[in-house]
Protein backbone atom coordinates (compact mmCIF):
# COMPACT_ATOMS: atom_id res chain seq x y z
CA UNK A 1 0.00 0.00 0.00
CA UNK A 2 1.54 3.25 -1.18
CA UNK A 3 1.95 5.80 1.55
CA UNK A 4 0.23 9.12 0.88
CA UNK A 5 1.71 11.04 3.80
CA UNK A 6 3.69 10.51 7.00
CA UNK A 7 2.85 11.68 10.50
CA UNK A 8 5.61 14.27 10.13
CA UNK A 9 3.87 15.58 6.98
CA UNK A 10 0.58 15.78 8.88
CA UNK A 11 2.15 17.62 11.81
CA UNK A 12 3.71 20.15 9.45
CA UNK A 13 0.27 20.81 7.98
CA UNK A 14 -1.26 21.07 11.47
CA UNK A 15 1.32 23.64 12.46
CA UNK A 16 0.65 25.64 9.30
CA UNK A 17 -3.07 25.45 9.99
CA UNK A 18 -3.61 23.54 6.77
CA UNK A 19 -4.53 20.06 7.99
CA UNK A 20 -7.81 18.65 6.75
CA UNK A 21 -9.54 16.93 9.67
CA UNK A 22 -12.93 15.21 9.67
CA UNK A 23 -14.74 13.02 12.20
CA UNK A 24 -15.27 9.29 11.69
CA UNK A 25 -18.92 10.11 10.98
CA UNK A 26 -18.18 12.83 8.42
CA UNK A 27 -15.67 10.67 6.55
CA UNK A 28 -18.41 8.16 5.69
CA UNK A 29 -20.30 10.57 3.45
CA UNK A 30 -17.05 11.85 1.94
CA UNK A 31 -16.13 8.32 0.86
CA UNK A 32 -19.63 7.80 -0.52
CA UNK A 33 -19.30 10.99 -2.56
CA UNK A 34 -15.67 10.99 -3.68
CA UNK A 35 -14.55 7.38 -3.18
CA UNK A 36 -11.87 6.11 -0.81
CA UNK A 37 -8.83 7.07 -2.91
CA UNK A 38 -9.87 10.65 -3.51
CA UNK A 39 -10.94 11.08 0.15
CA UNK A 40 -7.61 9.65 1.34
CA UNK A 41 -5.79 12.24 -0.78
CA UNK A 42 -7.89 15.07 0.68
CA UNK A 43 -8.18 14.12 4.35
CA UNK A 44 -5.17 14.14 6.71
CA UNK A 45 -6.76 13.03 9.98
CA UNK A 46 -9.97 11.25 11.01
CA UNK A 47 -11.07 11.78 14.62
CA UNK A 48 -13.03 9.24 16.64
CA UNK A 49 -14.74 9.34 20.02
CA UNK A 50 -16.41 7.27 22.70
CA UNK A 51 -18.04 8.05 26.03
CA UNK A 52 -19.04 4.92 27.87
CA UNK A 53 -18.71 3.02 31.14
CA UNK A 54 -15.13 1.73 31.49
CA UNK A 55 -14.79 -0.21 34.73
CA UNK A 56 -11.08 -0.82 34.45
CA UNK A 57 -10.17 2.75 35.27
CA UNK A 58 -8.59 4.48 38.23
CA UNK A 59 -6.11 7.05 39.40
CA UNK A 60 -2.69 7.03 41.00
CA UNK A 61 -2.43 9.75 43.63
CA UNK A 62 0.50 11.01 45.64
CA UNK A 63 -1.09 12.53 48.70
CA UNK A 64 2.00 14.30 50.05
CA UNK A 65 3.90 13.72 53.28
CA UNK A 66 2.42 14.94 56.57
CA UNK A 67 4.53 15.69 59.65
CA UNK A 68 5.44 13.47 61.27
CA UNK A 69 5.78 11.29 58.19
CA UNK A 70 3.39 8.39 57.53
CA UNK A 71 3.37 5.28 55.35
CA UNK A 72 -0.43 5.28 54.74
CA UNK A 73 -1.16 1.55 54.46
CA UNK A 74 -4.94 1.90 54.54
CA UNK A 75 -6.39 4.93 52.84
CA UNK A 76 -10.01 6.02 52.43
CA UNK A 77 -11.26 8.90 50.30
CA UNK A 78 -14.87 9.84 51.10
CA UNK A 79 -15.11 6.39 52.67
CA UNK A 80 -13.86 4.59 49.56
CA UNK A 81 -10.73 2.49 49.94
CA UNK A 82 -7.75 3.47 47.81
CA UNK A 83 -5.04 0.80 47.53
CA UNK A 84 -1.99 1.80 49.54
CA UNK A 85 0.20 -1.26 49.08
CA UNK A 86 2.82 0.74 47.21
CA UNK A 87 5.24 3.44 48.41
CA UNK A 88 4.38 5.77 51.26
CA UNK A 89 1.57 8.24 50.44
CA UNK A 90 1.04 6.74 46.97
CA UNK A 91 -2.35 5.14 46.38
CA UNK A 92 -4.40 3.73 43.52
CA UNK A 93 -8.05 4.70 43.59
CA UNK A 94 -10.05 2.20 41.55
CA UNK A 95 -13.24 3.26 39.79
CA UNK A 96 -15.38 0.33 40.95
CA UNK A 97 -14.38 0.37 44.62
CA UNK A 98 -17.33 0.92 46.98
CA UNK A 99 -17.33 2.02 50.64
CA UNK A 100 -16.94 -0.83 53.17
CA UNK A 101 -20.29 0.31 54.59
CA UNK A 102 -22.17 -0.06 51.30
CA UNK A 103 -24.63 -2.95 51.67
CA UNK A 104 -23.87 -3.92 48.06
CA UNK A 105 -26.30 -6.58 46.91
CA UNK A 106 -27.38 -7.60 50.42
CA UNK A 107 -30.38 -5.41 49.65
CA UNK A 108 -30.79 -6.76 46.12
CA UNK A 109 -30.59 -5.07 43.72
CA UNK A 110 -28.10 -2.72 45.36
CA UNK A 111 -28.08 0.96 44.40
CA UNK A 112 -24.31 1.56 44.54
CA UNK A 113 -24.82 5.30 44.74
CA UNK A 114 -21.19 6.21 45.44
CA UNK A 115 -17.78 4.70 44.78
CA UNK A 116 -14.27 5.26 43.50
CA UNK A 117 -15.49 6.65 40.18
CA UNK A 118 -17.55 9.28 42.02
CA UNK A 119 -14.49 10.22 44.13
CA UNK A 120 -12.53 10.71 40.89
CA UNK A 121 -15.35 12.84 39.46
CA UNK A 122 -15.55 14.89 42.69
CA UNK A 123 -11.78 15.45 42.75
CA UNK A 124 -11.76 16.53 39.11
CA UNK A 125 -14.72 18.85 39.79
CA UNK A 126 -12.55 20.57 42.43
CA UNK A 127 -14.60 19.33 45.39
CA UNK A 128 -13.16 18.65 48.84
CA UNK A 129 -12.70 14.98 49.63
CA UNK A 130 -12.26 13.52 53.12
CA UNK A 131 -9.04 11.55 53.55
CA UNK A 132 -8.63 8.98 56.34
CA UNK A 133 -5.39 7.08 56.54
CA UNK A 134 -3.95 4.56 58.96
CA UNK A 135 -0.71 2.65 59.07
CA UNK A 136 1.69 0.70 61.18
CA UNK A 137 4.46 2.96 62.35
CA UNK A 138 8.12 2.62 61.42
CA UNK A 139 11.24 4.47 62.48
CA UNK A 140 11.09 6.46 59.26
CA UNK A 141 7.29 6.76 59.12
CA UNK A 142 6.10 7.08 62.73
CA UNK A 143 2.62 8.50 62.21
CA UNK A 144 -0.20 5.96 62.46
CA UNK A 145 -3.40 7.92 61.89
CA UNK A 146 -4.46 10.91 59.85
CA UNK A 147 -7.62 12.72 58.78
CA UNK A 148 -7.72 15.64 56.35
CA UNK A 149 -9.89 17.41 53.81
CA UNK A 150 -8.07 17.49 50.49
CA UNK A 151 -8.62 18.82 46.99
CA UNK A 152 -7.08 17.73 43.70
CA UNK A 153 -4.92 20.85 43.72
CA UNK A 154 -3.47 19.77 47.11
CA UNK A 155 -2.29 16.44 45.74
CA UNK A 156 1.23 16.31 44.35
CA UNK A 157 0.64 14.01 41.40
CA UNK A 158 -2.67 12.66 40.18
CA UNK A 159 -2.88 10.68 37.00
CA UNK A 160 -5.59 8.59 35.53
CA UNK A 161 -4.28 5.14 34.67
CA UNK A 162 -6.91 2.92 33.10
CA UNK A 163 -5.78 -0.66 32.44
CA UNK A 164 -8.65 -1.51 30.06
CA UNK A 165 -10.49 1.14 28.06
CA UNK A 166 -11.95 1.57 24.60
CA UNK A 167 -13.15 -1.99 24.03
CA UNK A 168 -13.08 -2.68 20.33
CA UNK A 169 -16.69 -3.84 19.91
CA UNK A 170 -18.80 -5.44 22.64
CA UNK A 171 -21.63 -7.87 23.25
CA UNK A 172 -25.30 -7.03 22.95
CA UNK A 173 -26.81 -8.19 26.25
CA UNK A 174 -30.19 -9.90 26.56
CA UNK A 175 -31.93 -12.01 29.18
CA UNK A 176 -33.51 -15.37 28.33
CA UNK A 177 -34.58 -16.15 31.90
CA UNK A 178 -37.92 -15.52 33.61
CA UNK A 179 -36.72 -12.81 35.98
CA UNK A 180 -35.23 -9.34 35.62
CA UNK A 181 -31.44 -9.37 35.95
CA UNK A 182 -29.09 -6.54 36.90
CA UNK A 183 -25.77 -6.55 35.09
CA UNK A 184 -22.88 -4.35 34.06
CA UNK A 185 -24.83 -4.19 30.81
CA UNK A 186 -27.74 -2.57 32.63
CA UNK A 187 -31.16 -3.87 33.63
CA UNK A 188 -32.28 -6.74 31.43
CA UNK A 189 -35.94 -7.64 31.46
CA UNK A 190 -37.00 -11.29 31.34
CA UNK A 191 -37.79 -13.31 28.25
CA UNK A 192 -35.87 -11.09 25.82
CA UNK A 193 -37.58 -7.95 27.17
CA UNK A 194 -34.84 -5.62 25.99
CA UNK A 195 -31.32 -5.57 24.57
CA UNK A 196 -28.51 -3.27 25.70
CA UNK A 197 -25.39 -2.51 23.69
CA UNK A 198 -22.27 -0.51 24.49
CA UNK A 199 -20.21 0.95 21.68
CA UNK A 200 -20.10 4.16 19.68
CA UNK A 201 -20.01 1.94 16.56
CA UNK A 202 -18.80 3.92 13.56
CA UNK A 203 -17.29 6.59 15.86
CA UNK A 204 -15.57 4.18 18.24
CA UNK A 205 -11.74 4.54 18.30
CA UNK A 206 -10.56 0.97 17.70
CA UNK A 207 -13.38 0.10 15.27
CA UNK A 208 -11.90 2.78 13.01
CA UNK A 209 -8.38 1.37 13.16
CA UNK A 210 -9.30 -2.30 13.41
CA UNK A 211 -5.79 -3.73 12.89
CA UNK A 212 -4.06 -1.06 15.05
CA UNK A 213 -2.14 0.24 12.04
CA UNK A 214 -1.78 3.76 13.45
CA UNK A 215 -2.51 3.42 17.17
CA UNK A 216 0.25 2.05 19.38
CA UNK A 217 2.12 2.56 22.62
CA UNK A 218 2.66 6.29 23.10
CA UNK A 219 -0.20 7.46 20.88
CA UNK A 220 -1.52 10.82 22.07
CA UNK A 221 -5.29 11.10 22.33
CA UNK A 222 -8.26 12.85 23.99
CA UNK A 223 -8.74 11.47 27.50
CA UNK A 224 -11.21 12.84 30.01
CA UNK A 225 -11.32 16.27 28.39
CA UNK A 226 -7.57 16.71 28.04
CA UNK A 227 -4.58 14.96 26.53
CA UNK A 228 -3.82 11.35 27.35
CA UNK A 229 -1.60 8.61 25.97
CA UNK A 230 -1.79 4.93 25.15
CA UNK A 231 0.52 3.37 27.73
CA UNK A 232 0.15 -0.27 26.64
CA UNK A 233 -2.37 -2.61 25.12
CA UNK A 234 -5.24 -3.00 27.54
CA UNK A 235 -5.96 -6.03 29.71
CA UNK A 236 -7.95 -8.72 27.88
CA UNK A 237 -6.65 -7.29 24.58
CA UNK A 238 -7.78 -10.06 22.27
CA UNK A 239 -6.94 -9.24 18.67
CA UNK A 240 -7.17 -12.73 17.18
CA UNK A 241 -10.93 -13.34 17.29
CA UNK A 242 -13.29 -13.51 14.32
CA UNK A 243 -13.24 -10.53 11.98
CA UNK A 244 -15.31 -9.44 9.01
CA UNK A 245 -13.99 -8.88 5.48
CA UNK A 246 -13.51 -5.23 6.49
CA UNK A 247 -11.10 -6.45 9.26
CA UNK A 248 -13.55 -5.29 11.97
CA UNK A 249 -13.82 -7.71 14.91
CA UNK A 250 -17.19 -9.42 15.31
CA UNK A 251 -16.70 -9.95 19.05
CA UNK A 252 -15.10 -7.93 21.87
CA UNK A 253 -11.44 -7.65 20.77
CA UNK A 254 -8.74 -5.02 21.31
CA UNK A 255 -8.44 -2.76 24.35
CA UNK A 256 -6.17 0.11 25.37
CA UNK A 257 -4.44 0.99 28.63
CA UNK A 258 -4.56 4.78 28.93
CA UNK A 259 -2.80 7.35 31.03
CA UNK A 260 -3.22 11.09 31.49
CA UNK A 261 -2.95 14.01 33.91
CA UNK A 262 -6.07 13.97 36.12
CA UNK A 263 -5.43 17.57 37.16
CA UNK A 264 -6.11 18.79 33.64
CA UNK A 265 -9.20 16.67 33.01
CA UNK A 266 -12.84 17.75 33.18
CA UNK A 267 -15.57 16.12 35.23
CA UNK A 268 -17.86 16.36 32.21
CA UNK A 269 -15.76 13.62 30.61
CA UNK A 270 -15.15 11.52 33.75
CA UNK A 271 -18.47 10.69 35.34
CA UNK A 272 -19.07 8.33 38.24
CA UNK A 273 -22.09 6.21 37.41
CA UNK A 274 -24.10 3.52 39.24
CA UNK A 275 -25.43 0.33 37.70
CA UNK A 276 -28.34 -1.03 39.72
CA UNK A 277 -27.50 -4.43 41.21
CA UNK A 278 -24.01 -4.37 39.72
CA UNK A 279 -21.89 -1.54 41.04
CA UNK A 280 -20.06 1.66 40.35
CA UNK A 281 -18.12 2.46 37.21
CA UNK A 282 -16.51 5.43 35.48
CA UNK A 283 -17.88 6.86 32.28
CA UNK A 284 -14.77 7.87 30.38
CA UNK A 285 -14.45 10.06 27.31
CA UNK A 286 -11.77 9.01 24.83
CA UNK A 287 -11.02 10.27 21.34
CA UNK A 288 -8.36 8.80 19.07
CA UNK A 289 -6.97 10.65 16.06
CA UNK A 290 -6.25 8.49 13.04
CA UNK A 291 -3.59 9.78 10.62
CA UNK A 292 -4.57 8.94 7.05
CA UNK A 293 -1.28 7.41 5.98
CA UNK A 294 -2.71 5.50 3.04
CA UNK A 295 -5.98 4.45 1.40
CA UNK A 296 -6.33 1.37 3.61
CA UNK A 297 -6.21 3.45 6.79
CA UNK A 298 -8.88 5.71 5.32
CA UNK A 299 -11.04 2.79 4.19
CA UNK A 300 -10.93 1.37 7.72
CA UNK A 301 -11.73 4.76 9.29
CA UNK A 302 -14.75 5.13 7.02
CA UNK A 303 -16.47 2.03 8.42
CA UNK A 304 -20.17 2.58 9.04
CA UNK A 305 -22.66 1.22 11.55
CA UNK A 306 -24.24 -1.09 8.96
CA UNK A 307 -20.88 -2.84 8.46
CA UNK A 308 -20.05 -3.46 12.12
CA UNK A 309 -21.62 -6.52 13.73
CA UNK A 310 -21.94 -7.52 17.39
CA UNK A 311 -22.99 -10.79 19.05
CA UNK A 312 -26.24 -11.06 20.99
CA UNK A 313 -25.37 -12.80 24.26
CA UNK A 314 -27.63 -14.15 27.02
CA UNK A 315 -26.58 -12.62 30.33
CA UNK A 316 -28.85 -14.84 32.44
CA UNK A 317 -26.89 -18.04 31.86
CA UNK A 318 -24.57 -18.15 28.86
CA UNK A 319 -22.38 -15.24 30.00
CA UNK A 320 -22.27 -15.77 33.80
CA UNK A 321 -21.71 -19.51 33.44
CA UNK A 322 -19.05 -19.02 30.80
CA UNK A 323 -20.92 -21.28 28.38
CA UNK A 324 -20.33 -18.97 25.43
CA UNK A 325 -22.21 -18.89 22.21
CA UNK A 326 -24.18 -16.22 20.46
CA UNK A 327 -27.90 -15.84 19.84
CA UNK A 328 -27.10 -14.13 16.57
CA UNK A 329 -25.35 -11.21 14.95
CA UNK A 330 -26.75 -7.72 14.55
CA UNK A 331 -25.29 -4.56 13.07
CA UNK A 332 -24.92 -1.25 14.89
CA UNK A 333 -27.29 0.25 12.33
CA UNK A 334 -29.93 -2.23 13.53
CA UNK A 335 -29.07 -1.58 17.18
CA UNK A 336 -29.37 2.17 16.70
CA UNK A 337 -32.74 1.82 14.92
CA UNK A 338 -34.28 1.02 18.32
CA UNK A 339 -35.13 -2.65 17.87
CA UNK A 340 -33.57 -5.93 16.79
CA UNK A 341 -35.01 -9.38 16.21
CA UNK A 342 -33.73 -12.22 18.37
CA UNK A 343 -35.16 -15.74 18.20
CA UNK A 344 -38.01 -14.35 16.07
CA UNK A 345 -38.95 -11.75 18.66
CA UNK A 346 -38.63 -8.01 18.04
CA UNK A 347 -37.06 -6.43 21.10
CA UNK A 348 -36.24 -2.81 21.97
CA UNK A 349 -32.58 -1.77 22.16
CA UNK A 350 -30.89 0.82 24.35
CA UNK A 351 -27.30 2.07 24.32
CA UNK A 352 -25.08 2.39 27.41
CA UNK A 353 -22.40 4.33 25.52
CA UNK A 354 -23.42 7.82 24.46
CA UNK A 355 -23.35 8.43 20.72
CA UNK A 356 -23.97 12.20 20.93
CA UNK A 357 -21.14 12.58 23.47
CA UNK A 358 -18.85 10.40 21.31
CA UNK A 359 -19.60 12.77 18.46
CA UNK A 360 -18.84 15.78 20.67
CA UNK A 361 -15.46 14.26 21.58
CA UNK A 362 -14.60 13.53 17.93
CA UNK A 363 -15.61 17.11 17.07
CA UNK A 364 -13.60 18.58 19.98
CA UNK A 365 -10.48 16.64 18.99
CA UNK A 366 -10.97 17.78 15.39
CA UNK A 367 -11.12 21.42 16.54
CA UNK A 368 -7.96 20.99 18.67
CA UNK A 369 -6.09 19.67 15.63
CA UNK A 370 -7.45 22.33 13.27
CA UNK A 371 -6.44 25.03 15.76
CA UNK A 372 -2.90 23.60 15.90
CA UNK A 373 -3.21 22.71 19.59
CA UNK A 374 -2.87 18.97 19.09
CA UNK A 375 -0.29 17.23 16.94
CA UNK A 376 -0.11 13.53 16.15
CA UNK A 377 2.40 11.03 17.50
CA UNK A 378 4.32 8.18 15.98
CA UNK A 379 3.73 5.02 18.07
CA UNK A 380 6.74 3.91 20.13
CA UNK A 381 5.73 0.26 19.81
CA UNK A 382 2.86 -1.45 18.03
CA UNK A 383 -0.01 -3.30 19.68
CA UNK A 384 -0.41 -7.07 19.16
CA UNK A 385 -2.66 -7.41 16.12
CA UNK A 386 -4.65 -10.13 14.35
CA UNK A 387 -1.45 -11.95 13.33
CA UNK A 388 0.08 -11.97 16.85
CA UNK A 389 -1.42 -15.26 18.01
CA UNK A 390 -2.27 -13.61 21.34
CA UNK A 391 -4.99 -15.51 23.21
CA UNK A 392 -7.04 -14.84 26.34
CA UNK A 393 -6.95 -17.80 28.70
CA UNK A 394 -9.74 -18.77 31.09
CA UNK A 395 -8.90 -19.36 34.74
CA UNK A 396 -9.22 -22.92 36.06
CA UNK A 397 -10.59 -22.87 39.60
CA UNK A 398 -9.18 -25.50 41.95
CA UNK A 399 -12.21 -25.36 44.20
CA UNK B 1 -64.10 7.05 31.47
CA UNK B 2 -61.77 9.38 33.34
CA UNK B 3 -58.11 8.68 34.05
CA UNK B 4 -56.31 11.18 36.27
CA UNK B 5 -53.01 11.23 38.09
CA UNK B 6 -53.30 13.03 41.42
CA UNK B 7 -51.38 13.77 44.60
CA UNK B 8 -53.60 13.15 47.65
CA UNK B 9 -52.61 14.70 50.94
CA UNK B 10 -54.18 13.16 54.02
CA UNK B 11 -54.40 15.03 57.32
CA UNK B 12 -52.91 13.11 60.25
CA UNK B 13 -56.42 12.55 61.59
CA UNK B 14 -57.56 10.75 58.43
CA UNK B 15 -54.47 8.79 57.55
CA UNK B 16 -55.60 5.54 59.08
CA UNK B 17 -58.86 5.31 57.11
CA UNK B 18 -58.97 2.73 54.28
CA UNK B 19 -59.55 5.20 51.43
CA UNK B 20 -58.45 3.01 48.54
CA UNK B 21 -60.82 0.26 49.65
CA UNK B 22 -63.70 2.74 49.88
CA UNK B 23 -62.90 4.18 46.44
CA UNK B 24 -63.12 0.72 44.90
CA UNK B 25 -66.08 -0.65 46.84
CA UNK B 26 -68.36 2.38 47.11
CA UNK B 27 -67.40 4.41 44.04
CA UNK B 28 -66.15 1.83 41.47
CA UNK B 29 -62.91 3.75 41.17
CA UNK B 30 -59.73 1.92 40.22
CA UNK B 31 -56.93 3.45 42.25
CA UNK B 32 -53.44 2.63 40.99
CA UNK B 33 -50.98 3.68 43.68
CA UNK B 34 -47.82 5.11 42.13
CA UNK B 35 -46.15 6.23 45.33
CA UNK B 36 -47.22 6.26 48.95
CA UNK B 37 -45.86 7.83 52.09
CA UNK B 38 -48.22 6.89 54.91
CA UNK B 39 -47.27 6.77 58.57
CA UNK B 40 -49.51 6.42 61.62
CA UNK B 41 -50.63 9.76 63.05
CA UNK B 42 -48.68 11.80 60.51
CA UNK B 43 -49.77 13.63 57.40
CA UNK B 44 -49.78 11.15 54.53
CA UNK B 45 -49.27 11.49 50.83
CA UNK B 46 -50.39 9.27 48.00
CA UNK B 47 -49.55 9.62 44.34
CA UNK B 48 -52.32 7.81 42.59
CA UNK B 49 -53.90 7.27 39.21
CA UNK B 50 -57.71 7.13 39.40
CA UNK B 51 -59.69 5.43 36.66
CA UNK B 52 -63.49 5.52 36.72
CA UNK B 53 -66.74 6.59 35.04
CA UNK B 54 -67.02 10.37 35.07
CA UNK B 55 -69.87 10.50 37.64
CA UNK B 56 -68.23 7.91 39.90
CA UNK B 57 -64.98 9.86 39.70
CA UNK B 58 -66.67 13.09 40.73
CA UNK B 59 -68.52 11.42 43.61
CA UNK B 60 -65.22 9.91 44.77
CA UNK B 61 -63.48 13.28 44.70
CA UNK B 62 -66.36 14.80 46.73
CA UNK B 63 -66.02 11.95 49.22
CA UNK B 64 -62.25 12.46 49.60
CA UNK B 65 -62.59 16.21 50.03
CA UNK B 66 -65.37 15.75 52.60
CA UNK B 67 -62.90 13.71 54.65
CA UNK B 68 -60.29 16.44 54.60
CA UNK B 69 -58.11 15.05 51.83
CA UNK B 70 -56.35 17.72 49.76
CA UNK B 71 -56.29 16.85 46.07
CA UNK B 72 -53.61 18.23 43.81
CA UNK B 73 -53.09 17.57 40.13
CA UNK B 74 -49.97 15.62 39.28
CA UNK B 75 -47.97 17.52 36.73
CA UNK B 76 -44.35 16.77 35.81
CA UNK B 77 -43.50 14.83 38.91
CA UNK B 78 -40.51 13.08 37.37
CA UNK B 79 -37.83 15.59 36.61
CA UNK B 80 -35.16 14.82 34.07
CA UNK B 81 -32.12 16.89 35.04
CA UNK B 82 -30.64 17.42 31.63
CA UNK B 83 -27.32 18.86 32.83
CA UNK B 84 -26.65 15.67 34.83
CA UNK B 85 -27.63 13.39 31.95
CA UNK B 86 -24.65 11.75 30.23
CA UNK B 87 -26.81 11.00 27.19
CA UNK B 88 -26.13 7.28 27.38
CA UNK B 89 -29.66 5.99 26.81
CA UNK B 90 -29.83 3.25 29.47
CA UNK B 91 -33.14 4.66 30.80
CA UNK B 92 -34.85 4.30 27.44
CA UNK B 93 -34.76 0.53 27.57
CA UNK B 94 -36.51 0.54 30.93
CA UNK B 95 -39.11 3.33 30.54
CA UNK B 96 -42.37 1.48 29.80
CA UNK B 97 -44.15 4.36 28.05
CA UNK B 98 -41.43 5.94 25.93
CA UNK B 99 -41.45 9.10 28.07
CA UNK B 100 -37.67 8.80 28.14
CA UNK B 101 -36.82 8.30 24.50
CA UNK B 102 -34.06 8.58 21.94
CA UNK B 103 -34.32 11.03 19.09
CA UNK B 104 -32.94 9.42 15.96
CA UNK B 105 -30.60 9.64 14.12
CA UNK B 106 -28.92 12.05 16.59
CA UNK B 107 -29.32 9.43 19.38
CA UNK B 108 -29.98 12.15 21.97
CA UNK B 109 -32.01 11.32 25.08
CA UNK B 110 -35.16 13.36 25.68
CA UNK B 111 -37.97 13.34 28.24
CA UNK B 112 -41.66 13.77 27.44
CA UNK B 113 -43.48 14.44 30.72
CA UNK B 114 -46.88 13.88 29.05
CA UNK B 115 -46.12 10.20 28.60
CA UNK B 116 -44.66 9.67 32.09
CA UNK B 117 -46.69 7.49 34.45
CA UNK B 118 -44.36 8.08 37.44
CA UNK B 119 -43.46 4.39 37.70
CA UNK B 120 -40.01 5.56 38.84
CA UNK B 121 -38.17 2.71 37.13
CA UNK B 122 -35.86 5.31 35.62
CA UNK B 123 -34.66 6.62 38.98
CA UNK B 124 -32.28 3.74 39.50
CA UNK B 125 -31.96 2.64 35.90
CA UNK B 126 -30.22 5.94 35.18
CA UNK B 127 -26.51 5.34 35.87
CA UNK B 128 -25.84 9.06 36.27
CA UNK B 129 -28.86 9.56 38.57
CA UNK B 130 -30.11 12.33 36.31
CA UNK B 131 -33.79 11.57 36.93
CA UNK B 132 -35.45 12.76 40.12
CA UNK B 133 -38.90 12.32 41.59
CA UNK B 134 -40.40 15.53 42.91
CA UNK B 135 -43.83 15.71 44.44
CA UNK B 136 -44.28 19.43 44.62
CA UNK B 137 -47.35 19.93 42.50
CA UNK B 138 -49.61 22.77 43.56
CA UNK B 139 -47.80 23.25 46.85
Amino acid sequence: MAQIRSITDINEKIQKGEAVVVTAEEVISLVEEYGAEETARRVDVVTTGTFGPMCSSGAFLNLGHPTPRMRMSKVYLNGVNAYGGIAAVDVFLGATEIPDTDPANQNYPGSFNYGGAHVIEDLVAGKQVFLEASSYGTDCYPRQKLEAWIKLEDINEAYLFNPRNCYQNYNVAVNLSDRTIYTYMGILKPRLGNANYCSAGQLSPLLNDPLYRTVGVGTKLFLGGDIGYVSWYGTQHNPCGARGENDVPRTPAGTLALIGDLKKMKSKWLRGVSYLGYGVTLQVGVGLPIPVLDVDVLRHAAVKDGDIVAQVVDYSESYPQGIGGSLGEVTYAQLKSGSITVQGKEIPTAPLSSYPKAKEIAETLKQWIIAGDFTLTEPVASLPSADSGKKSKPLKASK
Amino acid sequence: MVRRKLVLRFPASAVENPFVYTLAKEYNVVANILKANINPRKEGRLVVELYAEEKDYEAAIDFLQSRGVTILPLAQQIVWVEENCTQCGACTGICPTGALWIKRPEMTVSFDGEKCIVCEHCLKACPARAVEARYLSGE
